[in-house]
């Protein structure tokens, strides 16, 4: 059975990138508890736009979870109270009849507004650019079969390896930190063993990149862990130190500068 | 027109090796002069332009996403198939290629289809190598499972996530050309019309989405990876940013539009829950490996609770029609049983517009059989995913599923060579139409996007270049300007109309109409109806639509409001196409054509064509093209799953 809901809806508002922005406040009615967060935000906006008023922009695109596309801070919390789950997959039967609710976008320095909820990631695109690939020439593949990895090493590898790039991490710290997404993918190709010969200068020029960017540092609060909606863990983060400081005692060489 | 697919002739399995032989090279020296332009980062577009990065080509990338990790590739979740033969159950680079001729209901080039089988193995080399988790088994070795409609163990999996892993992998190779320099990577950017001069594809209009700059990027050729067209029937599994327009745009400039009508439905989805539904999950066909399917055997059960429902009263209908498939009988079979059962009146779940449309997937038996634990480990993300949707815990409830429009065959034609009818313009992944017939098996879409990317555009866009003189158009030319001009003014018009209706309530209308008519099954009367009722609604929408803000920031109903405009035109080629194919095949279901078992029944002596569509400049009037399909090694027969 499903029933109706209504909400009070505080939403960032922020017409570009150098706009002041504001809260402005918005009435949700006739909710549905079975629709999802974004299909409740589709309802405001068809009424916004059909009293030809601006919809309220925010990312999304695969609706189901897995592009990392969408993200909004509900109440304080990046994609809301349910935990483990993305915005897009959140359903309003996490919310009650009567709620007000704060709508606000990702808040991080290296993370700048484009318009209302939608943020500029691609911080996160350069830190990847910075090493998170192993360097492999279509065509020069070796059968795959041919290097057995332990499916302790690999299981854990995947672990690291489902992070969507959504930016809840960086969202959540009190110092939006992107530790927990780069310790995510150094710690996805140091623990196969493909990934061992670039091992050490991935660790460097990625976490290079990382503070290039403007990310505040890592002080272990667990707020990222809390957040991510694959619930990685912070144990990769330990991963990361661990790596770089090898990294740093054993193969002092010098790293290219980020850019 | 006349239509030379290029097909090499020979011996199947020497046809590829051949080919790639006797194409032209270009000189390393001289690649970076050479400037090629990829539309989409997915699969396809993702591997196609690290490789010609790699190679040393000048690429320029454009995705509508943020990031291009973001592509909708990103969503498949089961697999993907490699003719490894790793289980020793009797697999083949051959039997590969014979399911997925079969598989497609006999409707696609046998030697496009080969080449994917042959390249299949290539795939996993290269993924593993880039460090794609996939599944292991204890040994340290890959692990492998059977997929809807295949005897063999042949799929390749990460959990519920293989294109997420396989979707990453190729973004991290495309991010270390663009950190090298040899990809520019235009991210939030889309592609609203191709540039044709002289009959040659010679650039792109884009529109940046945060800016709403419309600008023209020229090169050398043009690779379109941008998706299929699902998205035309409103409700589908596809992201909701996922389009036609640049294979639309690039059909009304010269490139034909083949099997239109070859649509797929998958038929384990979460069924639509309220006429707010902006888009349906699937849910991974793998699932049917362990699920059983059934519906109550009376319609008075329908809303019991199904626990209380006894074995005696279930009708596991799959099991019983098809005792030797069972429940892993191909998806068009799959998905339209399940509608019999719903329009019987034996559907569960919640009634939307009178109808209860869902089947129950149960996992019971299979806890019971292999232990909880091993349900866990190899479906708990998808038992996660449907919980957070529909409120209900698959390990205490059935699933309820219904089939919903997944993947679309069709696309624009191309030749052995992935190359359109544009000189010029390539076309690689979903958004073509060459390999998977009227219907695609499970984990083979994977398979083709990046057999395309990484392994046959580099050999046969290379092999054009060879002959092309790099960078004969510049910016300035008259049919760069020309182009740029007439985008600019259909964006105007969009946002002149100032009407009273959204982009997204002319969209869900046209979804309702092609779903109705258009979708699982069709009739010569539907289609016909759809034609009547979809240039009356084109042309409200050209009257009545309503767009607020400017072009010239981001405005994202003026980017659903051009992607509608060109559902709009599209739908229609679609239902003429289903109209003209006077049988059944695969997805392309007509009720008049069908076996005294309601099996999709082909008439391989009138239609055993591609249908290529060429667009006249009145879209009731497209000019019908056929490349006649031969078959020398899987000969036609009736499809059948008993």
């Amino acid at each position: 059975m499903s029933r109706t809901m209504s909400l009070v809806l505080n939403v960032w508002r922020q017409k570009s990138a150098s706009a002041p922005g504001k809260f402005v406040r918005y009435e949700a009615k006739n909710v549905n508890d079975h629709m999802s967060f974004l299909e409740m935000l589709d309802v405001v906006n068809e009424e916004l736009s059909a009293k030809g008023e601006e919809p309220i922009a925010f990312d999304h695109d695969c609706r189901e979870g897995i592009c990392g596309a969408c993200g909004v801070v509900i109440d304080g919390v990046p994609h809301g109270p349910l935990g483990g789950t993305t915005t897009c997959q959140l359903h309003m039967r996490s919310f009650k009849d009567g709620d007000e609710l704060t709508i606000e976008p990702w808040r991080a320095g290296a993370f700048p507004v484009v318009r209302d909820l939608v943020v500029n990631r691609s911080a996160f695109d350069r830190i990847i650019q910075a090493g998170g690939y192993i360097s492999l020439r279509t065509g020069s593949a070796p059968e795959a079969n041919s290097l057995p990895i332990a499916k302790v090493a690999s299981d854990s590898a995947f672990d690291a390896a489902t992070c969507i790039g959504c930016g809840a991490c960086v969202a959540a710290c009190p110092n939006a930190s992107a530790a927990l997404f780069t310790a995510a993918k150094i710690s996805h190709l140091a623990l196969l063993p493909q990934g061992e010969p670039e091992r050490q200068d991935r660790a460097r020029k990625m976490v290079a990149q990382m503070d290039h960017e403007g990310f505040g540092h890592c002080t272990s609060h667990g707020e990222c862990e809390a957040a991510c909606p694959k619930g990685i863990s912070i144990g990769f983060i330990a991963k990361m130190n661990r790596e770089l400081l090898s990294a740093m005692v054993t193969a002092p060489n010098e790293v290219k500068a980020p850019k | 027109m006349e239509l030379n697919a290029r097909a090499p002739a020979g011996p199947i399995e020497n046809r590829w090796s051949d080919h790639r032989f006797h194409s032209k090279l270009v000189n390393p020296a001289n690649r970076r002069k050479y400037r090629v332009i990829v539309v989409g980062s997915g699969l396809a577009g993702g591997a196609a332009a690290a490789t010609f990065g790699e190679m040393g080509y000048n690429v320029s990338c454009f995705c509508y996403q943020d990031s291009p990790r973001r592509a909708h590739s990103i969503a498949a979740q089961g697999g993907i198939n490699a003719a490894k033969n790793y289980q020793n159950d009797g697999d083949s680079t051959y039997r590969l290629f014979y399911d997925t001729v079969k598989g497609g209901d006999f409707r696609a080039r046998e030697s496009n289809v080969y080449r994917l089988a042959e390249l299949s193995v290539n795939i996993i080399d290269q993924c593993v190598a880039q460090g794609v988790p996939f599944a292991r088994e204890y040994s340290g070795l890959l692990a492998n499972r059977s997929f809807g409609g295949a005897q063999v163990a042949r799929t390749f999996y990460a959990r519920g996530q293989t294109g997420q892993q396989l979707l990453l992998g190729a973004y991290q190779a495309l991010e270390r050309q663009i950190d090298a320099g040899t990809v520019k990577m235009h991210p939030r950017t889309e592609m609203l019309d191709l540039i044709v001069i002289d009959g040659r594809a010679r650039g792109i209009v884009t529109r940046d989405l945060v800016t709403g700059k419309v600008e023209a990027h020229v090169g050398d050729v043009v690779v379109l990876c941008s998706g299929g067209y699902g998205n035309v029937f409103y409700l589908s599994t596809n992201a909701k940013g996922c389009n036609t327009t640049a294979t639309w745009r690039s059909h009304r400039r010269g490139a034909l539009f083949a099997n239109p009508c070859y649509t797929q439905i998958h038929p384990t989805c979460i069924p639509q829950s309220g006429d707010y539904q902006s888009k349906l999950t699937l849910m991974s066909e793998s699932l049917r490996n362990d699920g059983r399917v059934w519906v109550p055997k009376n319609a008075a059960d329908c809303t019991k609770d199904p626990a209380s429902i006894p074995e005696s009263e279930r009708d596991y209908y799959l099991e019983r029609l098809y005792p030797s498939f069972g429940n892993l009988v191909p998806r068009d079979i799959a998905s339209r049983r399940a509608k019999d059962m719903c329009d019987e009146g034996r559907g569960v779940g919640p009634e939307v517009a009178g109808v209860r449309r869902g089947v129950y997937l149960d996992f019971g038996d299979a806890i019971k059989r292999l232990g909880r634990a091993v349900v866990v480990e190899r479906y708990d993300n998808l038992f996660q995913m449907y919980e957070r949707i529909t409120g209900e815990n698959p390990y205490d409830v059935p699933m309820r599923m219904y089939p919903a429009i997944h993947y679309t065959m069709g696309g624009l034609w191309v030749d052995y060579d992935l190359h359109s009818t544009v000189p010029g313009l390539f076309v690689g992944g979903e958004a073509n139409f060459s390999d998977h017939g009227a219907n695609r098996l499970g984990a083979s879409a994977l398979m083709q996007g990046l057999a395309d990317g990484y392994f046959i555009l580099p050999v046969t866009v290379s092999n054009f270049l060879a002959s092309q003189k790099a960078g004969a158009v510049d910016q300035n030319h008259p049919g760069v300007r020309q182009t740029v001009a007439e985008v600019e003014d259909r964006i105007n018009r969009l946002l002149a109309i100032k009407g009273t209706r959204t982009p997204d309530s002319f969209h869900r209308e046209l979804g309702a109409l092609v779903w109705d008519q258009c979708g699982m099954a069709r009739t010569e009367a539907g289609l016909k109806l759809a034609l009547e009722k979809i240039p009356a609604l084109r042309e409200e929408f050209w009257s009545n639509l309503a767009v607020p803000g400017t072009g010239l920031e981001l405005n994202q109903s003026l980017e659903r409001a051009g992607r509608v405009a060109d559902f709009l035109e599209f739908a229609e080629l679609m239902c003429r196409d289903a109209l003209h194919r006077n049988e059944s095949a695969g997805g392309h279901f007509r009720e008049e054509f069908q076996t005294d078992d309601g099996e999709a029944k082909r008439n391989d002596d009138e239609f055993s064509y591609v249908a290529a569509w060429e667009y006249t400049g009145d879209l009731s009037k497209p000019k019908l093209n056929k490349e006649p399909l031969t078959f020398e090694y899987v000969h036609p027969s009736q499809r059948s799953y008993k």
